[in-house]
């Protein structure tokens, strides 16, 4: 078989997907460009394209003047510990309504729906209620507490579970393994993959929440990034090279954490979305 | 079957029983407690003239009947019914182009997927600061580069289509993807079988490539419309529901009666009324969806 030439139209196709490429990024590249310009620079007529030599300026007036590596460490604090709650109840529950027989589980699938249908904001109010009674609003409890039981990471890894031959916990069970270790030592090991993309799917979704901690939290030192980065931009006033400099900062660990695990990402969304 | 067989049976049943309970307990705590809860405490904080601490008497249906009476909030309605429609239709459609698009290319492929994809990992802080910088009307690079002078986020005409536009912006590479997991599925032999029957591109096209594709369209329709009815922190971030509320919509109108007016009775009435509405639309779609596969 003679190897295929591109015709000029597929030619043509490919040059215009680039060219759609760097245009949706463009906005991207724009406000990075902005953070390294002076104030008067980011105004000036025409626009310079490329921010030649850069200014730093910015980027070291939003460290001194606003509380952004306190912001940072809530933010990787919280994300961190729902990521590892979240994960660890989910895999539990998946395992028992994937292998165990008992009474009440269809009730458990049940409300599992019903937590996928229903939306946050609704349950917003009497969940800022029982954080209010409990002393929870600005603490990182009343950030996270909420944030733990996801219902489609059950139902992700119930599906990848369902999936493992169940000789193998057969076997198991004859040579006298619990529950526990059956978890541990067969299903977690053998589903690696999409546990670790279910993770980051958490973190990022974690990190990148901007509604509940808004609710819960108003005390300036106990924002997170996405909260607290809104906050300090009101107070600039017309200052695009800070807010663009303070986007940037905000951004950097969840695009990183894409860029990096850009295949387990992809995996991850796609198994939340039910495909594969 | 003998008497001791029986309770060793028994035992083993009652201990798997209690095995499988230590296994949910932990997800069905935080899962009953912060969730299940509030969904049950907000029908009966519905009927209620709650504060948003939650101090407040019984008042039966009087939150509902005045909703009815309320025209700000039909019209907080209205808005997320015009989101909705600017946003899940047009966002399924340019997810399943850039499909196309990402899906025949081979050495390229990765890059541009992840150009297309890099926006929906970003926080909605971020994604609003640049959308207000670039769609600035004096000195967004948009309106300079365009020639136009639109007041994108001052406009009442052209507030809700740019909040459109920046969450199509955000939010399609995830449609791209599942339309990219979906154009995987479908295997070459047809496209093969198709073309030595003399089909040419564009009838494949439409006789393989859309059919085939029909479940993933169904799915991301309906995921993009729970996804949009939910919307609030584009609009809070961009417009604060203005100008001149065009862009109030109903979460936003929520918040505002629960934390701003302190009326947590009034705004669990408006969060019952939400999800019904949901429901009923998710429920005609639905129907729709299941015709549009019998064809």
């Amino acid at each position: 078989m003679k190897k295929k030439r591109m015709s000029p139209l597929a030619m043509v196709c490919t040059g215009l997907t680039v060219i759609m490429a760097l245009a949706w990024l463009f906005p991207v590249y724009w406000i990075v460009a902005t953070a390294f310009k002076s104030e008067t620079d980011t105004i000036a007529l025409p626009p310079s394209f490329v921010p030649f030599p850069p200014d730093f300026g910015a980027f070291i007036y939003v460290i001194q003047n606003s509380p952004i590596f306190r912001w940072y460490l809530n933010t990787v604090l919280v994300s961190a510990v729902i990521t590892f709650f979240s994960i660890s109840c989910a895999l539990m529950c998946a395992y028992a309504l994937s292998l165990l027989d008992f009474r009440g589980k269809g009730l458990i699938n049940l409300a599992l729906m019903v937590g996928f249908m229903l939306p946050f904001g609704a349950v917003a109010i009497p969940l800022f209620m029982l954080m209010n009674k409990l002393h929870f609003v600005n603490t990182y409890a009343g950030i996270i507490l909420p944030q733990i039981a996801t219902p489609l990471s059950v139902i992700v890894f119930k599906r990848f579970f369902d999936q493992v031959p169940i000789d193998f916990r057969n076997a198991a069970v004859i040579d006298g393994a619990g529950d526990f270790r059956i978890l541990f030592n067969i299903y977690i090991p053998l589903n690696w993959s999409i546990i670790w993309a279910m993770a980051i799917v958490t973190f990022i979704g974690a990190w990148n929440n901007f509604f509940w901690p808004f609710i819960v939290t108003n005390s300036t030192p106990m924002l997170t990034i996405p909260v607290g980065m809104t906050q300090v931009q009101s107070a600039y006033g017309v200052a695009f090279a800070k807010t663009s400099a303070i986007a940037v900062m905000a951004s950097i660990p969840t695009a990183a954490a894409y860029l990096i695990f850009q295949k387990r990402v992809t995996q991850g969304v796609m198994a939340a979305a039910g495909i594969k | 079957m003998t008497k001791a067989q029986r309770n060793d049976r028994r035992t083993k049943r009652r201990k798997r029983w209690s095995i499988a309970w230590v296994f949910v307990a932990p997800f069905l705590f935080f899962y009953g407690v912060f969730l299940i809860y509030p969904a049950i405490e907000v029908c009966y904080l519905s009927l209620t003239n709650s504060d948003i601490a939650g101090q407040g008497g019984f008042v039966g249906l009087q939150n509902f009947v005045e909703l009815i009476g309320d025209q700000d909030f039909w019209a907080s309605v209205w808005h997320t019914l015009y989101f909705i429609f600017l946003t899940v239709v047009p966002n399924t459609a340019v997810g399943f182009f850039l499909a196309l698009l990402v899906v025949r290319l081979k050495r390229l492929r990765l890059p541009i997927l992840s150009a297309f994809f890099l926006p929906f990992v970003l926080p909605v802080s971020v994604v609003t600061t640049a959308s207000l910088w670039i769609l600035d009307t004096n000195f967004g690079i948009f309106n300079y580069l365009v020639g136009s002078s639109i007041a994108w986020f001052q406009d009442p005409l052209w507030a809700m289509p740019g909040v459109a536009l920046v969450t199509i912006w955000w939010t399609v590479g995830f449609n791209m993807l599942l339309f990219i997991a979906g154009l995987q599925n479908i295997s070459p032999d047809v496209y093969e079988a198709a073309s030595i029957d003399g089909a040419n591109a564009f009838q494949q096209f439409t006789s393989i490539t859309c059919p085939l594709i029909w479940p993933v369209t169904s799915l991301v329709l309906v995921l993009q419309l729970i996804a949009q009815f939910k919307i609030f922190d584009q609009v809070y971030l961009l417009t604060q529901g203005g100008p001149y509320n065009s862009t109030m919509v109903v979460l936003l109108y929520m918040y505002r009666q629960a934390f701003q007016l302190n009326r947590g009775g009034y705004a669990s009435a408006v969060a019952i009324v939400l999800v019904v509405i949901m429901l009923l639309i998710s429920a005609l779609q639905f129907r729709l969806l299941k015709g549009g596969r019998a064809k």
